[in-house]
């Protein structure tokens, strides 16, 4: 039997692959872009888990908008990773160090 | 019902409505050539919309179910933010021109940025909180990589893409953790389910998670990482924007989480907010002693006025709220003083941001040196002027909450702090002969807006401007 805490533990292991993505990658802008997908993702099925346990909606809902709100913040990520691009001539992570913070 | 709910988000109506129109409007004419106009006339009805909000009826109404909430709180944090962008608009218009980079695009998002911050203050739900930072925050992306001939500019958009993408994905699994543990997306609901004193695990979960991405978006450091570069990489009005009304929508926000949602249990999150605070007061402290570029400073500048505003939060009283909400208006006034004489060092007409440039500014342009003294002596909170009024607000506050230990801490940052800025003054009086010189340079709004925000730091000192009252009424809607 397949229950709610089955979905919170995929949804926290696809979360925890996101941010170590995010943090152990040192290739690629683009795996950012996937790791941060990922996350989202991983809320959505928290999200919906939750929503069919609880027998209430909302969640549903909030889902379709994290949907759409992350093809949205991918738009604007491709867009400034290709400004970057002309700019710089390369899309590795190692590259993104005019300013060292 | 519906009429109802809508004339109360009017205000965010007209804005985003003008936001699109202006955007049809531009593209289908002149492009560039309408960007003049444009900036003035955002910043125009920006002001006109805070006079609006600011005289709307007293008492908190809801719309959509509690999805969105206009209390004094909301109200007093909208005003706060529409004024300062709309300053920093108006200053930014002859810099941004002089330099190609007017584009119509740029008055377009930073109002549409606004609706995202008012939608924020006005949360009073996941869902709605979520897409209000959101809309602020895809507007911000593309302001920061404003100038995309310029690798700096487009990385820092890139930089603050990233860790703004996955402080919204910390930020959204810990409402996602909310919802399921509360049952519930209204903050309304997740103060019953989290009870007084204990809150169930997950919802810590949850609340740990809101906070952390919160946190990203005040810049409070251990989340700080993206702020020093994106300052320094973003065209510097950009940064000026940055400094200013972003902050007080977040600040606002994370107050209105805390209390709204998590008022209950104020014992749980109330250290973790004193540790951001003394890490930020700290780290911004320390860190900006090393800085030569002016922007870079304000950055670490910012992240320790974030500690001592957090101070206030720690409190997790109405006396710590209004000390916060008065610490975030004097921070905004110093904020946008300050970045007006950013703006406005130039040699030979280019930009410069090297602070060792300003050395002797007082010989060749004493109006604006000594304007800049007092905004950095405020900065640094020393007695007589507004600045130092605003840390002790929040120094009051720590105390009577029994935070001695964070009021302690905090002095020591302020000292600490001090040096930099009185580093600053001290180059521009005394510091040594150059032969390159800073312009003189006293442009219309610029030494205006530096001028006017030097006055308010003396002046204000008599009695606030009767923000307190205000601030105070604000803090009684939001802690009850």
């Amino acid at each position: 039997m397949i229950g709610l805490e089955h979905y919170l533990t995929v949804a926290a292991a696809l979360f925890v692959i996101g941010i170590f993505g995010l943090f152990l990658n040192r290739k690629n802008v683009i795996i950012l872009l996937m790791s941060i997908e990922l996350m989202l993702l991983a809320v959505n099925i928290n999200l919906v888990a939750f929503s069919s346990f609880l027998g209430d909606l909302v969640g549903q809902v909030f889902t379709l908008f994290v949907l759409t709100v992350a093809a949205a913040e991918a738009a604007i990520g491709l867009a400034i990773l290709v400004c970057f691009f002309r700019n710089r001539g390369t899309i590795a992570v190692e590259d993104v160090n005019v300013m060292k913070g | 019902m519906l009429s109802a709910d809508l004339s109360l988000i009017l205000p965010e109506i007209v804005l985003s409505l003008f936001a699109m129109g202006a955007l049809v409007g531009a593209v289908y004419s002149g492009k560039d050539a309408l960007a003049k106009p444009l900036v003035w006339a955002t910043s125009a009805l920006m002001v006109a919309l805070g006079v609006w909000i600011a005289t709307r009826g007293p008492g908190t109404r809801e719309a959509f179910d509690g999805m969105f909430v206009s209390d004094t709180f909301a109200r007093f944090s909208k005003v706060m933010i529409l004024v300062s962008a709309a300053a920093v608009l108006a200053m930014s218009q002859d810099y941004m021109a002089r330099r190609g980079l007017l584009r119509f695009e740029y008055p377009v998002l930073v109002a549409l940025a606004a609706v995202g911050m008012m939608m924020m203050v006005s949360a009073g739900d996941l869902i709605a909180l979520y897409m209000g930072l959101e809309l602020q925050s895809l507007a911000l992306y593309v302001v920061a990589s404003l100038r995309r001939d310029s690798v700096r500019s487009t990385e820092a958009g890139l930089k603050y893409f990233v860790l703004g993408a996955l402080s919204s994905g910390l930020l959204l699994y810990g409402a996602s953790l909310t919802y399921g543990y509360a049952g519930t997306t209204l903050f309304s609901g997740i103060v019953q389910a989290a009870g007084e004193g204990q809150a169930p695990l997950g919802l810590l979960f949850g609340l740990v998670f809101v906070t952390a991405g919160l946190a990203f978006k005040i810049s409070a450091v251990p989340f700080h990482m993206w702020t020093p570069d994106v300052y320094e990489g973003a065209p510097t009005p950009i940064t000026a924007f940055f400094a200013t009304a972003p902050k007080i929508a977040a600040m606002a926000l994370f107050a209105r989480v805390l209390h709204d949602a998590f008022g209950g249990v104020v014992s749980d999150w109330q250290q973790i907010i004193a540790l951001l605070s003394v890490l930020s007061m700290m780290l911004g402290g320390i860190a900006a002693i090393g800085q030569t570029n002016i922007k870079r400073l304000m950055a670490y500048s910012s992240i320790a006025h974030m500690g001592f505003a957090l101070m206030g939060l720690a409190a997790g009283t109405a006396l710590g709220v209004e000390a916060m909400l008065i610490y975030m208006a004097i921070y905004v006034t110093m904020n946008v003083g300050t970045f007006a004489f950013i703006l406005s060092m130039e040699r030979d007409g280019q930009p410069v941001t090297d602070i060792a440039s300003l050395s002797l500014l007082s010989k060749s342009d004493g109006g604006r040196a000594l304007a800049m003294l007092v905004l950095l002596f405020s900065l640094a909170g020393v007695p007589p002027f507004l600045g130092f009024f605003g840390k002790f607000g929040v120094f009051r506050a720590a105390v009577d909450a029994d935070l001695f230990w964070l009021a302690i801490l905090g002095g020591i940052a302020s000292v600490i702090g001090a040096f930099y800025y009185l580093r600053i003054v001290y180059l521009m009086y005394f510091g040594a002969e150059r032969d390159d010189r800073l312009d003189a340079n006293r442009s219309g709004v610029l030494w205006g807006m530096m001028a006017l925000s030097a006055l308010i730091m003396v002046a204000g000192v008599i009695n606030l401007f009767g923000i307190e009252g205000a601030a105070a009424a604000a803090a009684a809607a939001l802690v009850n």
